[in-house]
């Protein structure tokens, strides 16, 4: 029997243990192809028949990592499977198929651990998903003890759950509470964690991994998984028990809590558990395996395997970054303005080894903006343990000064000074009497358009702007602002730096609140409405949550601030004239402004009262904005829900229909990343692609019919209605 | 239809239900056989002609499983013809029984039967018999599965009880469970339970509190805070009554249905069954009705199934002279006097479970016959008869005085 590997490399010692090397050829990280799984299939075959062969040692041949799990285009291929076989003349046949295709690797992984021969596997690096789930099929696990060396089951966190296996062994293996927990948040674990839950067998020195494997095959008696002997217990007991009446309520509980019920894949992870422990290991695979095949079928599952999966690394790949631009390579930028969103700027540019000049009036405030960023960068490093070293690196890479001349040699300069049209257009022209003719200028905006802002320049096509969320260390995503002038160029340095930055960079042609604003702005004005509507401020809150918003509007209004909400509507009623604002919104927040000094959270007094070391709590006087008071139980809870979300997608087809946006990737990731749109639905867009676009426009008729104008369907999903189109096809 | 009559109610004393309470040391078995032979004693009966016996039990394993009812009409005595049959609706199941019995009866196919219930919760332990609707995630997510008393604490935030009013209820309980004893209104339902030698281990209802007042309960800290903040059931919840900002907690143990041991029994039969055994009929059992309701809520099944069986009987609320509403949680009962404008006098007059404790499948045929007895003390007619229950679901009977 001879084996022709691509994926693999197979070498025996002297001591009858077989070295089976995971090595993709080309790329950086081992990833799992159909092709893996048939090579591995053949390879358990050999070390079955070959008499010479005691015992199977699985590990990587990449320096620094074991693999990540499945390939995008094994899981996209299932997932299309599954939409298709719904939809199939031989339905039947076409489920079987697909229960059949999507549990090979289970199949696979129970084959490798009941073949007769042991198999242990090495770990370092990452490993995760299917990679990991192959390691649990293995008896035993050695793992080194880098930081940098991470287990786990993250597959919950794209809208399917661990299908090879992973949900039967965990918590066969760990206790139940720490298993479900551990898939249901898909958390990776550093090694100590993993051996703490008993999912690993040793974390030894990186240099050790594979004589500790080798030792533990040579001294193993027996190749039979725990869950095979007769001798087998749970770790938390059976479920019908007293632990398992303490767990089991409560991980439902806890997996409403954190989900709204929204995920089709958590509560099926927690199905798979509870059911399968109740039985044999290899009926728990084969329940495992037709819950994971439905979870495929669902909306939820191809949406966010399309957004937080495929069409993320797309765009951080440069699927929208203009090619014909090479690479830039930044070595120094400058922050003007040190304020709290440029500190922010400079400390994450400098933890991505940028040189930061940064700027101020006076030398003191440019100081404390260093000091501002040094602390961020310190909290950053707070769990390594190369922190000193790394922080200290990074912090010193702060350049803080009043000298406009030590932008000289800066490859970009983000002016981020306060939103006031002047005092920007005054900074850009200093900035830009001092840089390099070739560095590019950006301004860090959230409101004015940039095309205004470039009047004054000299070079606008060497201009764009980054519109960072704050806080910037947190937030995922910038918005790159391109004017009506700036150059390809430009946008591919944006692009360039937005990476080194680690953020997802969309693009956003210029206009009035960009793209994620206009979404958030209609989502606040929403709430704001169905306050004076006479729904309870509580039902709105918590309508927005289970909508999966992460913040209600009232809250979200309270974080950005209500007297900024009221310079906005005044600045837009000054622009575009009365009709452009919503009066009642206009009334309620004047209220709040004027009357009552409550400008949100930064003053203690908001829609919520703040009192420190307590919850806040919605003002118990906003009644006095509700005319009537409508019965709880007699509200359409999923109407509120929707309403939330529809005025959203609304806008965001609205940027797609203006042109504002240009790929419907951007405006699901913007969405996602930039203010926490429903994760569960890919996205704004991929909604509405997924409730159909037909069934989206019938319901906001609808809603336009009781509540007005804000809900009407713009031209963009007429047209795709009537000629039955997609955003994505 | 013919009508069936309730000739006899019988009640063991309720224990409390711990270690170190009197009835802990007797089995539910014992308890159950107890009530059953008390039944014998008391009426001139031939028991072999039993046509059931029908005893509701809510955690029927270990000692109280395998149909306790069977093996309790055994060690009774009432001969080998006579079956039985344990059934659970939860906190309903005794009354349950009663309306099973009941049916059988009317629909001509029984003469004469037991129904009634036991519970030795020291013993056999609240839960202990597991089920798939906390633990199963496929009903516990869509059914917003929560512990009882975290629901309790959602109907009296959604319906307006703060702890002051929870607790003055609470004190109202404890104070007519009092005075009930005290002019030993429940002497004719009471049968003591003795051991083998025939020595009393428990005359009374011995979870009562009598000097309990808001001050004293006004110590106790709220039972389910911790558990619903820590547990996540605070936030499921909210997300089944998302008009609610937060959970006002406002039970504890004093307010709550005491854990206790008992047992009860009720005779019924047929016009014909009375005649043949001499019996005199004390009631007529008017209607009972069963409803399913909001499983968040999960305790106001009793207003749900008041109004439905109101509508089938074709009485209305003031038809009713006496309400005997399960005091499961002191939220229970405001709430169900407030939905109906009750006059709280006519509510619970000689107190209830959070006095004297509430042996889960015993409770409905118990307070079916501290409304009977009622009845017949104030010489009024009708007396409704209703329980909470898990999952969301309401027990009612209406009775009338013969």
């Amino acid at each position: 029997m001879s084996l022709a590997l691509t994926q693999f490399k197979l070498d025996i010692d002297q001591d009858g243990i077989a070295h089976l090397i995971w090595d993709i050829p080309g790329k950086s990280m081992n990833v799992f192809i159909e092709k893996t799984l048939d090579e591995l299939d053949q390879v358990i075959d050999y070390v079955v028949k070959t008499d010479a062969i005691k015992g199977c040692l699985i590990r990587s041949g990449k320096a620094d990592s074991f693999s990540g799990g499945a390939d995008i285009e094994m899981i996209n291929h299932l997932i299309d499977q599954a939409q298709n076989a719904q939809k199939s003349p031989q339905q039947v046949q076409a489920v079987l198929k697909l229960v059949e295709d999507a549990s090979r690797m289970s199949r696979l992984y129970r084959k490798l651990e009941t073949c007769g021969k042991i198999f242990a596997m090495a770990i370092n690096g990452i490993c995760v998903g299917g990679a990991f789930e192959l390691a649990l099929a293995c008896h035993y696990r050695v793992v080194s003890d880098g930081p940098n060396t991470k287990v786990g089951l993250p597959e919950i966190k794209i809208g399917i759950f661990p299908g090879a296996g992973g949900t039967q062994r965990v918590p066969r293996l760990a206790p139940t509470a720490d298993a479900l927990l551990m898939m249901l948040k898909g958390e990776l674990l550093p090694s100590e964690t993993a051996l703490k839950h008993n999912l690993v067998h040793a974390v030894v020195p990186k240099d050790q991994i594979v004589t500790k494997a080798k030792e533990l095959i040579l001294s193993a008696g027996s190749a039979v998984q725990p869950w095979d002997r007769e001798s087998f217990k749970l770790p938390s007991g059976p479920v019908y028990s007293k632990t398992g009446m303490m767990i089991w309520p409560m991980a439902s509980a806890l997996c409403r809590k954190d989900t709204y019920d929204n995920y089709p894949a958590a509560r099926a992870l927690l199905q798979a558990v509870y059911e399968g422990l109740q039985v044999s290991i290899d009926l728990g695979l084969k329940i495992e395996s037709r819950l994971f095949a439905s979870i495929l079928k669902t909306t939820a599952a191809k949406s966010m395997v399309r957004s937080l999966f495929v069409s993320t690394q797309a765009l951080n790949k440069g699927a929208r970054r203009p090619s014909t631009v090479v690479k830039s390579n930044l070595k120094k930028i400058g922050v003007v303005g040190t304020g709290f969103m440029g500190a922010g700027i400079a400390a994450v540019s400098a933890m991505a080894g940028l040189t930061v000049v940064m700027i101020d009036r006076t030398v003191e405030l440019a100081e404390k903006g260093r000091d501002t960023a040094a602390a961020t960068i310190g909290s950053r490093y707070k769990k390594s343990p190369s922190a000193s070293e790394d922080q200290l690196a990074a912090t010193n890479r702060l350049i803080p000064t009043d000298d406009y001349a030590a932008l000289a040699d800066c490859d970009l300069i983000i002016e981020a000074v306060f939103e006031d049209p002047d005092l920007k257009a005054k900074t850009l022209a200093a900035i830009e009497e001092h840089k390099n003719p070739e560095a590019i200028l950006a301004s860090n905006t959230s409101t004015l358009p940039i095309s205004g802002l470039a009047q004054t320049l000299k070079a606008k096509s060497e201009f764009l702007g980054i519109h960072f969320f704050s806080p910037v260390e947190k937030m995922r995503l910038v918005e790159l602002i391109k004017g009506k002038d700036t150059s390809d160029r430009a946008l591919a340095i944006g692009f360039d730096y937005s990476r080194m930055i680690n953020k997802t960079p969309i693009i956003v042609n210029d206009a009035r609140g960009f793209f994620a604003n206009r979404c958030v702005l209609n989502y606040i004005l929403e709430g704001h409405l169905m306050l004076a509507e006479g729904i309870p401020p509580a039902m709105i809150e918590n309508a927005a949550r289970m909508a999966g918003m992460p913040v209600g509007p009232l809250s979200l209004s309270d974080e950005i601030a209500l007297d900024l909400i009221h310079r906005i509507i005044r600045a837009t009623q000054a622009a575009l004239g009365a009709t452009a604002i919503n009066p009642v919104q206009a009334e309620i927040i004047s209220t709040m402004v004027e009357t009552h000094q409550r400008f949100g959270r930064k003053n203690g007094k908001g829609f919520y009262d703040y009192t420190p070391g307590a919850p806040k709590r919605l003002w118990t006087s906003l009644s006095q904005f509700q005319k009537i008071h409508l019965e709880p139980d007699q509200l359409d809870i999923d109407q509120i829900k929707f309403r939330l979300l529809a005025t959203q997608a609304l806008e965001a087809a609205r940027t797609m229909d203006e042109k504002i946006v240009e790929d419907p990737r951007e405006a699901d990731i913007g969405a996602i990343l930039g203010f926490g749109f429903a994760p569960f639905t890919g996205g704004p867009l991929s909604m509405i692609d997924g409730m159909g676009v037909d069934l989206f426009n019938h319901k906001c008729d609808a809603l336009k019919a009781l509540y007005g104008e804000r809900f009407n369907v713009p031209k963009l999903l007429r047209d795709m209605e009537t000629r039955k189109s997609h955003f994505y096809n | 239809m013919r009508d069936a009559f309730i000739y006899d109610h019988v009640r063991t004393p309720r224990g409390r239900g711990k270690p170190d309470g009197a009835l802990h040391e007797v089995t539910a078995l014992a308890l159950a056989a107890h009530v059953l032979k008390a039944i014998k004693t008391r009426n001139p009966i031939d028991p072999a002609l039993v046509d059931d016996v029908v005893l509701g039990c809510v955690d029927p394993v270990g000692e109280a499983g395998g149909d306790i009812a069977r093996a309790a009409a055994l060690v009774a005595g009432y001969g080998l013809t006579v079956p039985g049959v344990q059934i659970n609706r939860f906190c309903a199941s005794g009354l349950d029984a009663v309306n099973f019995a009941a049916s059988q009866i009317m629909a001509g196919q029984q003469e004469l039967a037991i129904a009634g219930g036991v519970e030795s919760m020291s013993r056999v332990g609240i839960g202990a018999s597991g089920g798939a609707w906390a633990a199963d995630p496929s009903i516990a997510i869509q059914a917003y599965f929560m512990p009882q008393g975290i629901s309790a604490d959602l109907i009296a935030t959604k319906y307006g009880f703060d702890r002051e009013a929870v607790d003055l209820y609470a004190t109202e309980s404890q104070k007519r469970a009092a005075k009930a004893w005290g002019e030993s209104r429940f002497t004719n339902s009471i049968s003591p339970v003795t051991d083998v030698n025939g020595l009393v281990l428990l005359d009374h209802d011995e979870h009562m509190r009598p000097a309990t007042s808001v001050e004293t309960l006004s110590a106790l800290k709220p039972s389910f805070a911790t558990l619903a903040e820590q547990a996540g059931f605070g936030a499921v919840a909210l997300q089944a009554h998302p008009e609610i900002e937060f959970i006002n907690h406002v039970h504890h143990a004093g307010n709550s249905s005491g854990i206790v041991d008992g047992a009860a029994a009720v005779l019924i039969g047929s016009q014909e069954a009375g005649k043949r055994w001499g019996l005199k009929p004390r009631a007529r059992i008017r209607a009972f009705a069963n409803i399913g309701s909001d499983p968040a809520l999960m305790l106001t099944g009793p207003v749900d199934v008041t109004k439905k069986l109101l509508k089938t009987a074709g009485l209305s609320i003031a038809d009713i002279d006496l309400f005997e509403v399960n005091e499961a949680f002191a939220s229970v009962v405001l709430r169900y006097m407030q939905a109906f404008d009750l006059d709280p006098t006519k509510v619970n007059p000689n107190g209830g479970a959070i006095a004297m404790g509430h042996p889960l499948g015993a409770t409905g045929a118990m307070i079916l016959g501290t409304a009977l007895d009622e009845l017949e003390r104030t010489q009024k007619s009708k007396a409704l008869i209703t329980l909470c229950i898990g999952a969301g679901m309401g027990t009612a009977t209406v009775i009338e005085r013969i």
